[in-house]
């Protein structure tokens, strides 16, 4: 008997995890297939983190609607699910007098899309705001609605809260082929088979696959990578707001910006990429990180450099968000081609895409229903009185194992025995930033392994980077073995 | 809590400030502030001898060498607590916190830091490539294979020739490991040369001067990386690359002084060493508080930063001790051609036990050439040498009553003739 569902969502992303939380709560049984080791493994964990305000999509798009109601929506959940928010708004800098129509059309834009307490800030008022600005600024649109926001916590929160009510979730579960039959789909995964009424594609990079398994009308996505990089928490301050260059018609350029950790960050690239899968920074990439930051803002503190990384876009030819029922397969729905705005968006797609859902099934609301969700306890943020407090009852909270980000061994264990927990060193990092600081894990790592190992009660020379045949040991040295 | 001296950091520095403090004067109080679970630093994972000699006259091991100084501990007015991360330090106070205090706060007259150092991490040297399993710094590679006796992988290439990867080239050779290149981008080794001979010379390791990795391959876990040969401006040179089949890669390319804690309080940094400007006592900027052992400068060896350490820790002690404050006119050590950096960085003559030790670096090699200093505009110490490299601390040694007289500054610096 295979395993049957009411829904199957294919992917365990910001934008599969916010479609389960909201069917968390009817009355359904959900099931999440994650192709790969734990939440948060593909474009979710590799983008800038930024809410966007909305002026940038065309109106009347999916791309806009999604993003001014996402953003809407994102204070009032980031409330609920516990996740690291700053709406510390956005300038989108001119630096080019010819091109200040540019900024005119951006405001109209925003205006039509519904972005509200948008301004054009002349020159002197930008410096006002961004000492570090180029320059060369002429003027810059104004966004108080954008914000910055911790993208590992967004995703996972939306999973935790979505578990918690009932859904569930698989990892190292590709799906593998999807057949129609007389109640709706089954869907295989190498040695599983599950039987479905719904199936909800949000594969990301891999969602043109998925759709192109059971519709005729084909879809592509092209992979588009962006290479950022990260500097150390000591450069906090540099710049204070979401700094975008003027958009392209390849995107919305190179942006630098505080992190909700406090660190800087500056990029994205945006260049076509061969594989779904593997997203290499390249020195090119990195050169022209560097390239975009200086054009508006100057003396990037560059030898605070802490790491470098890419993610890939799911750019869909059609360049727009595809939120929709499949016109040759019902009961099968697509969320493909979920680009930026899509952090932003996430929620409003989940909110989306559970009403025509629901609609589909005729599902009704569960009598209970918990929409929050407590992220692990953070011994730094709270007062020294409540921090020893917090000791003196869970002692495991005054070890510190990341030094670099004062992260002790409390949170590691909890990230490592909650439910939908990390099971690998870039799980614990995701929930927990042990590893994230200026050392980049050379310190931790083999005490964080040492941790997995003994939560788990695996040995520790299975303990993996991110799953699959990721293990950082290769055996024991010839005194041990 | 109180304690007349704090000692942040528990490893060489720290151990040899707070026995140095302790003996200086048997009515103080020291406490050393550990945040690992032992005494004695990165000591403990450095099995390999070659400690001690300048200290002890005999070669010991890591762990030995570290022996010695915890040995002394016993019968001296020395408290440590284990497994206590210092959080800020301030004048007169230290907060910390651990799993049997809490958050705590430690009054007290004098602080000495000794935090040691960090290595530069994979990202912070801009390595293009995949983010698979398999890419190390060299430290943490050791501590994989010294303490927790297991493997980072089977075969390797290394990236910087700094000490801790010379050593660790051979460790996995002994270990059974295929080291297949030590790749070094500038035209010269970080490390020292006895470490060249020892680590790679005798295993037949090659060391590939002017090269860098320019990728890494494999999604899961390395597969390969690609090195290339780089140019005078260290840029590499197209058509030089060559692909190695390896697992790992592992990275010593550079030791970075931990002052996070320094820079919170305030104490002024020296831009070429990363740590404290000091004076003769190796008191900071702020009076009271000093710095010693690699969280100052990065060393080559663990015997002169326990001289250096307990200098600070004699200095630490007088300084409770005294109630005037320490004054007298600031003599300014100056680097000259080709001297990257001098610590210390200024002499109070009137704090001088006997001579003063300048120890610096170059900032390139240099050959038949002579280490000069200067006193106000005179020459003092004029010493030809064979060689001086980077990756080799030089020192010189004035004279007390050389500068009594001094008014003006004394410069360091390489010289022709």
């Amino acid at each position: 008997m295979n395993e049957q569902y009411d829904i199957i969502i294919i992917g365990a992303g910001v934008t599969g995890s916010a479609i389960a939380r909201e069917l968390s709560c009817f009355d359904c049984k959900v099931l999440v297939l994650e192709k790969d080791e734990d939440l948060c493994c593909g474009t979710s964990k590799a983008n800038s983190g930024i809410v966007h305000a909305g002026y940038d999509a065309k109106p009347g798009t999916f791309k806009a609607r999604m993003n001014l109601r996402g953003n809407q929506m994102m204070p009032s959940l980031c409330e609920e699910l516990d996740i690291p928010f700053k709406q510390i708004g956005s300038l989108v800098v001119c630096t080019d007098e010819s091109q200040r129509s540019g900024i005119t059309e951006l405001f109209e834009r925003g205006i039509s899309n519904g972005v509200p307490d948008m301004k054009i800030l002349e020159a002197d008022e930008v410096r006002e705001l961004e000492p570090n600005i180029s320059d060369d600024v002429v003027c810059a649109l104004y966004a108080p609605t954008a914000g910055i926001i911790c993208p590992f916590r967004l995703n996972i929160a939306l999973a935790e809260c979505a578990n918690q009510n009932g859904v569930e979730f698989r990892f190292d579960c590709p799906v593998t082929s999807i057949e129609s039959s007389a109640s709706g789909f089954i869907v295989h995964s190498y040695d599983s088979v599950f039987e479905c009424s719904v199936v909800v594609n949000c594969a990301g990079c891999h969602a043109d696959e998925i759709h192109n398994m059971v519709s005729g009308n084909k879809l592509h996505i092209t992979p588009r990578r962006g290479d950022y990089i990260l500097l150390d928490r000591s450069c906090e301050g540099f710049v204070n707001h979401v700094i975008f260059p003027q958009p392209t018609k390849l995107g919305k350029g190179i942006l630098v910006t505080p992190t909700v950790h406090g660190n800087i960050l500056a990029g994205p690239t945006a260049i076509d990429n061969d594989s779904r899968d593997e997203a290499p920074l390249t020195s090119e990439g990195i050169a022209k990180v560097l390239e975009g930051t200086a054009k508006n803002v100057k003396g990037l503190p560059v030898k605070q450099v802490i790491t470098g990384f890419s993610g890939l876009r799911a750019h869909e030819d059609g360049g727009e968000f595809i939120l929709e029922e499949v016109s040759d397969c019902p009961g099968f729905f697509d969320c493909v081609g979920i680009e930026s705005p899509g952090l932003t968006a996430c929620p409003a797609i989940g909110e989306y895409m559970a009403r025509l859902i629901a609609d589909k099934l005729s599902l009704s609301l569960k009598a209970f229903w918990n929409s929050e969700c407590k992220d692990i306890v953070k011994p730094f943020e709270l007062s020294d009185e409540e921090r020893s407090a917090l000791i003196s009852s869970h002692p495991e909270y005054g070890k510190i194992i990341c030094r670099c980000e004062t992260i002790t061994e409390g949170e590691i264990i909890d990230a490592v025995k909650r439910p939908l927990g990390a099971r690998s060193l870039d799980g614990v990092k995701r929930r927990t930033r042990a590893g994230m600081g200026r050392c980049q894990g050379g310190f931790c790592s083999p005490r964080v392994m040492e941790i997995i190992s003994r939560e788990l009660g695996v040995p520790l020379d299975t303990v993996t980077k991110n799953g699959g045949s990721s293990k950082i040991l290769t055996g024991r040295t010839k005194d041990e073995s | 809590m109180r304690a007349d001296i704090v000692i942040v950091g528990g490893g060489p520095a720290g151990l040899a400030a707070a026995i140095a403090a302790a003996k200086e004067n048997r009515n103080l109080d020291v406490l050393i502030l550990e945040r690992d679970s032992e005494l004695g630093g990165i000591l403990n994972q450095c099995i390999h001898n070659g400690f001690g000699l300048h200290t002890f006259n005999e070669e010991l091991t890591g762990p030995e060498y570290a022996d010695r100084f915890e040995q002394q501990l016993d019968g001296l007015n020395i408290r440590y607590m284990l497994n206590t991360m210092v959080l800020n330090v301030a004048s007169g106070s230290v907060t910390a916190v651990n799993s049997s205090e809490g958050v705590f706060n430690v009054e007290c007259s004098a602080i000495v830091l000794c935090m040691g150092c960090r290595e530069r991490p994979r990202g912070a040297l801009n390595i293009p490539g995949l983010r698979p399993a398999g890419v190390f710094t060299a430290g943490t590679a050791q501590r994989l294979v010294n303490i927790e006796g297991y493997m980072p992988g089977k075969e390797v290439v290394i990236l910087g020739s700094g000490d801790i990867g010379l050593i660790m080239a051979r460790r996995m050779t002994l270990e059974g490991a295929k080291v297949k290149a030590v790749c070094e981008l500038m035209p010269y080794s970080g490390g020292l040369k006895r470490n060249i001979v020892q680590c790679l010379d005798d295993f037949d390791i090659p060391l590939l001067l002017s090269h860098t990795v320019i990728d890494i391959k494999g999604k899961e876990r390395v597969t390969s990386v690609v090195i290339a040969e780089v140019d005078e401006s260290l840029k590499p040179i197209p058509g030089s690359e060559q692909e190695i089949p390896c697992d790992t890669l592992l990275l010593s390319c550079g030791l970075i002084p931990e002052n996070e804690l320094s820079r919170a309080c305030d104490v002024k940094i020296n831009p070429a060493t990363n740590g404290p400007v000091v004076n003769e006592s190796f008191e900071t900027s702020i009076p009271g508080i000093f710095a010693c052992g690699n969280v100052l400068h990065v060393h080559d060896l663990v015997d002169y930063v326990s001289e250096e350490s307990a200098r600070a820790g004699r200095s630490a002690a007088r300084y409770v001790a005294s109630s005037k404050p320490n004054s007298g006119s600031e003599i300014q050590i100056k680097t000259g051609n080709g001297v990257r950096y001098t610590v210390p960085s200024f002499v109070r003559v009137e704090g001088l036990d006997s001579d003063l030790t300048i120890r610096f670096r170059s900032g390139n090699v240099y050959k038949n050439l002579y280490i000069d200093v200067l006193i106000d505009g005179n020459q003092k110490i004029h010493r030809r040498k064979q060689i001086i490299t980077p990756g080799e601390m030089e020192q010189v040694i004035l004279k007390k009553d050389d500068l009594s007289d001094c008014t003006g500054e004394i410069l360091v610096q390489i010289t022709e003739g």
